[in-house]
C-alpha cells in the first residue's frame, strides 16, 4: 500500500468510493503524503483546522489536555479518517491529534476542499455525507462508552 | 437436583475485581462440558449463581470459572479459600458449537467479562487451529488494567495465528493500544465471503450493536451467535426466571443465533 | 362406557374404599371463607349446601337451599398445591470437617400416603395435565412432583355451577371432565352430581380399571352401585349442558398467540399497568403458574444448611433481576410477560395454552383486572402499533 500513489490509493478507500473521476482527480490534487513519528502532533487544539487525514499505517491518539496531563479520548488506525473541524465553523481543532506509532497518512488541504465544496454542492454533499459518517461513528462510540458497560456498579 | 461437591484448588486474580476459581471434583470425576456452557455454582448457605465455564473443554485440568466480584454470592465464590467445598450443578445450556466454523473464518467479539465464556471456544480453536481459516478476537475492555487473560491473548496471537485486537473505553498512562468501541473493529476485521461464523459475548447493548455491525459486514444473522444473560435460578428450565418470550435461556440458550434473538432483543423489557 | 350411580351413601362407601386402600383422601372443604382442599373422611366433610358468588375482585360463599355437595365454581386454590407445594425443601446439609454433604429430604417422611383427590373439576384437571407436561414432560423433570403425582387417584367432577368469572368453555377444558378439547390429566372416576325428581345422586363414569375396582370394593362393603340408566345419563348430560351455557365469560382464542406477539408495544399494557398492583395474586391462584425461587437457609451457627424452593411470581421485581437491575422494571412489562406467557409463548414452549379458563386470576385480583377483557382490548387495538415480529 505504501507504494501506491495517492491517485491509486484514493478510489479504494471507502471515504472516496463513488466519487467520479474528475472529483477524485481534484481531491488528489489537494492531497499530500505525510509521515509522523511517535509523539509528533498532526494538529493541536485551538489551531486553525485546515486539513484532514486518512491514515495509511500507524496510530493516532485524539486527546485533550487536562490540568494534570492529557487524556486520550479515541485512537485512529489504518484507514481511519481523522479531523472534521475543517468543515465546521469556526474551523479550529477541538482536540489534539498525536501519533503514538510511526504513522503515514494522506493529508488533505481542507481550505482548498472547502472552497470547492461551496462552489460544487454535488461534491460538497458527497464529502459531507462521508464526514458525517466519521462523526456519527465517533459520537456513537462516545455515547456507548458513556454507559460504562463493562465497569458497572462494582 | 443435588449439586456435586467440588473443592477449591486455587484462585487466580485476573484484575482488580475478577478472579478465576479452579475447582477439583471431590469424587474425582471430571465435569465434561462444551465451550459456552455454564454451571450453577453454589456457596453452601449463601446462594447459587450461574457462571460460564472459562477453562479448556478438552483439558483434564481443574474446572475453571472466571467470576466478577459484584454480588454477595459471587463475592463468596471469588474469595472461597483453597480447600473449601462448593456446589456445582450442570453443565447447562447450549454451547458455541465452534466446530461449526471449521473451514471458514471465525470472528469472536468480547466485551468485558464476556471474554471468559469465549475462552473455551478460543482454546478449542487453538487445539485444531489448522481446521479454521482466519480467526480474529475483538475484545473491548473498560481500561487497560481491566484486560483479562493477558498471557492467553499473547499466546493466541503469537502461537496460534489469531488476530487479537484489544480496544479500551479509556486509556491509562503508558497505553498505546486502541481506545474506542469494540464495534468499530468489526468494520475492519478480515473476513472471507462465505462460511463465516461470529461469536459474541458481552453486555446486551454491546452484543446487539456488534451483531448489527456484523450484519452490515454481510454476515448472515444465523451465523452470528450471542450468549444471553438472564436471571437463571434452576438451570434446567423449571423455575421460569430466565424466559425471553418463548425461550428458556438456560435450556434453549444461553448461546443463540441472532436471527432468533433479533426480534426479541428489539423489545424493551421483554 | 361403564357408568354407575352413587347416592351420598355410595359416595361415603367410595371414600371408605379409598381409605381402605391406603389413600389419603382430599376433597373440597370450606376454609377461611372459601372453598379449598382438605381431608375428607366422611361425606359430611364436603361443603353440602354451599355455593359461591364470584366476580372480578369478588368472592363470597353463600348458603344454598339444596343439599348439593359440588355446587360451586373454582375455589381459592386448584389441586396444584397438592402436588406442587408452595414451599418445599430441596436438600439439607450439615457442615462438618469434610465440608458439606447435601442430601434430599426423605420423600416418605411426613407423607400421609398416596393421595386420592375427590372433586377435581374439569378446568383444574386440565391444569394438572399442563403441570405434568411442564414439570415432567421435558428434558429435566421435577422428581418430587413425579413422586407425588405417581399413583394419585383422581375423582373428577363435572362443574355444575360455573361462576361469572369462568370461561373453561372457551379454553376447551370443561365443564365436563373428558369432554374438553384440551389435554387433561388422567382421572379414574368422573362424576356428575344430579338432583332431580329421581333424587340426589352421582352419575359416575369409570375411566380406569382401578376406578372400577374401587367401586367394586364399595359394593363389597355393602353399597349399592347400580349401572346408570338412560334417564341418569340424560340428567348428567343436562347438568353439563346447562353449565356450558352458564359460563360468565368468554375468551376468543383464535390467533391468540399471534395477537399477543404482535401486541408487544400496545398501549393496552400501559393502561392495565395503571390498575395492576403487581401483587402477584393472579400467579398465586393460577393452577398452571409454575415459577419458583430458591432460598438458602442456615441455622445460627451455619452448621445446618437448607435449600428451599418457593413459589415465585413474574410480577416481582427480583424475578428478572440480573446484575445491574431488573430486566422487567415496569408493571407494564410484567403484566405483558404474564399474559403473553400464559396465552402465547406457553404454546411455543409446551404445545398448549397455559390458561384453562378457571377465572381465578379475575376473581382474586384486588384491582378486578379481567384477563378476558384485556385480551379483548388488545384485539380491539389490533396489535398496537402493528410492529410485531
Amino acid at each position: 500500500m505504501t507504494r501506491l500513489t495517492i491517485e491509486q490509493y484514493l478510489p479504494h478507500h471507502p471515504f472516496f468510493a463513488g466519487l467520479d473521476e474528475d472529483d477524485l482527480a481534484f481531491v488528489a490534487r489537494c492531497a499530500t503524503l505525510v509521515h509522523f513519528h511517535p509523539g509528533e502532533y498532526l494538529f493541536r487544539e485551538g489551531e486553525p483546522a485546515d486539513a484532514f487525514y486518512v491514515l495509511r499505517t500507524g496510530r493516532v491518539a485524539l486527546e485533550t489536555r487536562l490540568g494534570t496531563g492529557s487524556q486520550v479520548l479515541d485512537t485512529a488506525d489504518a484507514d481511519d479518517v481523522v479531523g472534521w473541524s475543517w468543515l465546521v465553523p469556526p474551523y479550529r481543532w477541538t482536540f489534539d491529534a498525536r501519533a503514538v506509532a510511526e504513522t503515514s497518512a494522506v493529508a488533505f488541504d481542507g481550505a482548498c476542499l472547502r472552497e470547492r465544496c461551496e462552489n460544487d454542492p454535488g461534491l460538497g454533499y458527497l464529502l459531507l455525507r462521508r464526514v458525517v459518517d466519521v462523526m456519527a461513528t465517533r459520537l456513537h462510540s462516545a455515547r456507548v462508552r458513556l454507559l460504562d458497560l463493562y465497569g458497572g456498579q462494582s | 437436583m443435588l449439586p456435586r461437591r467440588f473443592r477449591v484448588a486455587s484462585t487466580r486474580h485476573d484484575n482488580h475485581d475478577t478472579l478465576t476459581v479452579h475447582l477439583e471434583p471431590c469424587d474425582g470425576a471430571p465435569l465434561a462440558f462444551a465451550a459456552g456452557q455454564f454451571t450453577m455454582l453454589q456457596v453452601f448457605g449463601v446462594g447459587e449463581v450461574p457462571i460460564s465455564i472459562s477453562g479448556d473443554p478438552r483439558g483434564s485440568g481443574p474446572l475453571q470459572h472466571t467470576i466478577r466480584d459484584v454480588g454477595s454470592v459471587s463475592h463468596a465464590l471469588a474469595f472461597a479459600a483453597p480447600g473449601e467445598v462448593l456446589g456445582v450443578r450442570g453443565p447447562f445450556g447450549t454451547g458455541w458449537d465452534v466446530a461449526d466454523g471449521k473451514g471458514g473464518d471465525v470472528v469472536l467479539v468480547a466485551g468485558g467479562i464476556g471474554l471468559a465464556p469465549l475462552r473455551p471456544a478460543l482454546l478449542e480453536i487453538c487445539a485444531e487451529r489448522d481446521d479454521y481459516q482466519r480467526v480474529s478476537l475483538l475484545y473491548g475492555a473498560r481500561t487497560p488494567s481491566d484486560v483479562l487473560f493477558g498471557d492467553d491473548l499473547r499466546t493466541w496471537a503469537e502461537r496460534h495465528r489469531i488476530t487479537v485486537e484489544v480496544i479500551v473505553d479509556r486509556g491509562e498512562a503508558g497505553w498505546t493500544g486502541r481506545i474506542g468501541l469494540v464495534t468499530q473493529l468489526i468494520g475492519k476485521v478480515a473476513f472471507g465471503a462465505d462460511r463465516r461464523l461470529a461469536l459474541v459475548c458481552g453486555p446486551e447493548v454491546m452484543m446487539r450493536q456488534s451483531a448489527v455491525a456484523l450484519v452490515a459486514r454481510g454476515v448472515d444473522p444465523s451465523r452470528i451467535r450471542l450468549s444471553m444473560e438472564r436471571n437463571m435460578k434452576c438451570g434446567i428450565g423449571l423455575c421460569g426466571h430466565c424466559q425471553l418470550r418463548e425461550l428458556f435461556l438456560c435450556l434453549d440458550g444461553p448461546v443463540l443465533a441472532f436471527d432468533r434473538l433479533e426480534p426479541l432483543m428489539a423489545r424493551a423489557e421483554l | 362406557m361403564d357408568t354407575r350411580i352413587l347416592t351420598t351413601d355410595g359416595l361415603q362407601a367410595l371414600v371408605d374404599a379409598l381409605q381402605t386402600r391406603g389413600f389419603h383422601v382430599l376433597g373440597p372443604a370450606v376454609r377461611d371463607g372459601a372453598i379449598g382442599f382438605g381431608p375428607v373422611r366422611e361425606v359430611a366433610d364436603l361443603p353440602a349446601g354451599w355455593g359461591d358468588e364470584q366476580e372480578a375482585g369478588h368472592y363470597r360463599l353463600r348458603r344454598r337451599d339444596d343439599p348439593l355437595l359440588f355446587a360451586y365454581a373454582a375455589g381459592a386454590q386448584s389441586a396444584k398445591p397438592l402436588f406442587f407445594p408452595a414451599q418445599e425443601v430441596l436438600w439439607r446439609a450439615r457442615h462438618d470437617a469434610n465440608g458439606v454433604h447435601p442430601t434430599p429430604p426423605d420423600p416418605e417422611a411426613g407423607a400421609d400416603g398416596p393421595v386420592a383427590v375427590l372433586g377435581v373439576r374439569s378446568c383444574d384437571l386440565a391444569a394438572v395435565g399442563i403441570q405434568d407436561e411442564v414439570l415432567l414432560g421435558r428434558r429435566y423433570g421435577d422428581a418430587a412432583y413425579a413422586l407425588r403425582r405417581e399413583g394419585t387417584f383422581v375423582v373428577a367432577v363435572t362443574c355444575s355451577h360455573p361462576a361469572a368469572t369462568c370461561f373453561c368453555g372457551s379454553m376447551g377444558t370443561g365443564p365436563r371432565p373428558g369432554a374438553g378439547t384440551a389435554p387433561a390429566a388422567p382421572y379414574d372416576l368422573a362424576m356428575t352430581e344430579v338432583l332431580d325428581e329421581h333424587g340426589h345422586r352421582f352419575v359416575v363414569e369409570v375411566a380406569t380399571e382401578r376406578g372400577g375396582h374401587v367401586l367394586d370394593e364399595a359394593v363389597r362393603a355393602g353399597a349399592a352401585v347400580p349401572a346408570a340408566g338412560p334417564e341418569d345419563l340424560a340428567a348428567a348430560d343436562d347438568v353439563a349442558a346447562r353449565a356450558a351455557q352458564a359460563m360468565g365469560r368468554q375468551l376468543d382464542t383464535s390467533g391468540l398467540k399471534e395477537l399477543l406477539y404482535a401486541s408487544a408495544e400496545s398501549p393496552v399494557w400501559d393502561e392495565v399497568a395503571t390498575r395492576c398492583l403487581a401483587c402477584a395474586n393472579c400467579t398465586q391462584v393460577c393452577p398452571t403458574c409454575f415459577c419458583t425461587d430458591v432460598r438458602d437457609v442456615t441455622d445460627l451457627t451455619g452448621a445446618l444448611v437448607e435449600r428451599d424452593r418457593v413459589w415465585d411470581s413474574c410480577f416481582g421485581a427480583e424475578y428478572s433481576y440480573i446484575h445491574g437491575g431488573s430486566v422487567r422494571a415496569s408493571t407494564r412489562a410484567r403484566y405483558r410477560q404474564w399474559l403473553t406467557h400464559k396465552l402465547a409463548s406457553w404454546e411455543d414452549q409446551f404445545g398448549m395454552s397455559g390458561c384453562v379458563g378457571c377465572g381465578r386470576c379475575i376473581t382474586w385480583c384486588p384491582a378486578a383486572i379481567d384477563l378476558t377483557a384485556e385480551v379483548a382490548a388488545l384485539r380491539h387495538d389490533g396489535g398496537g402499533r402493528r410492529d410485531g415480529p
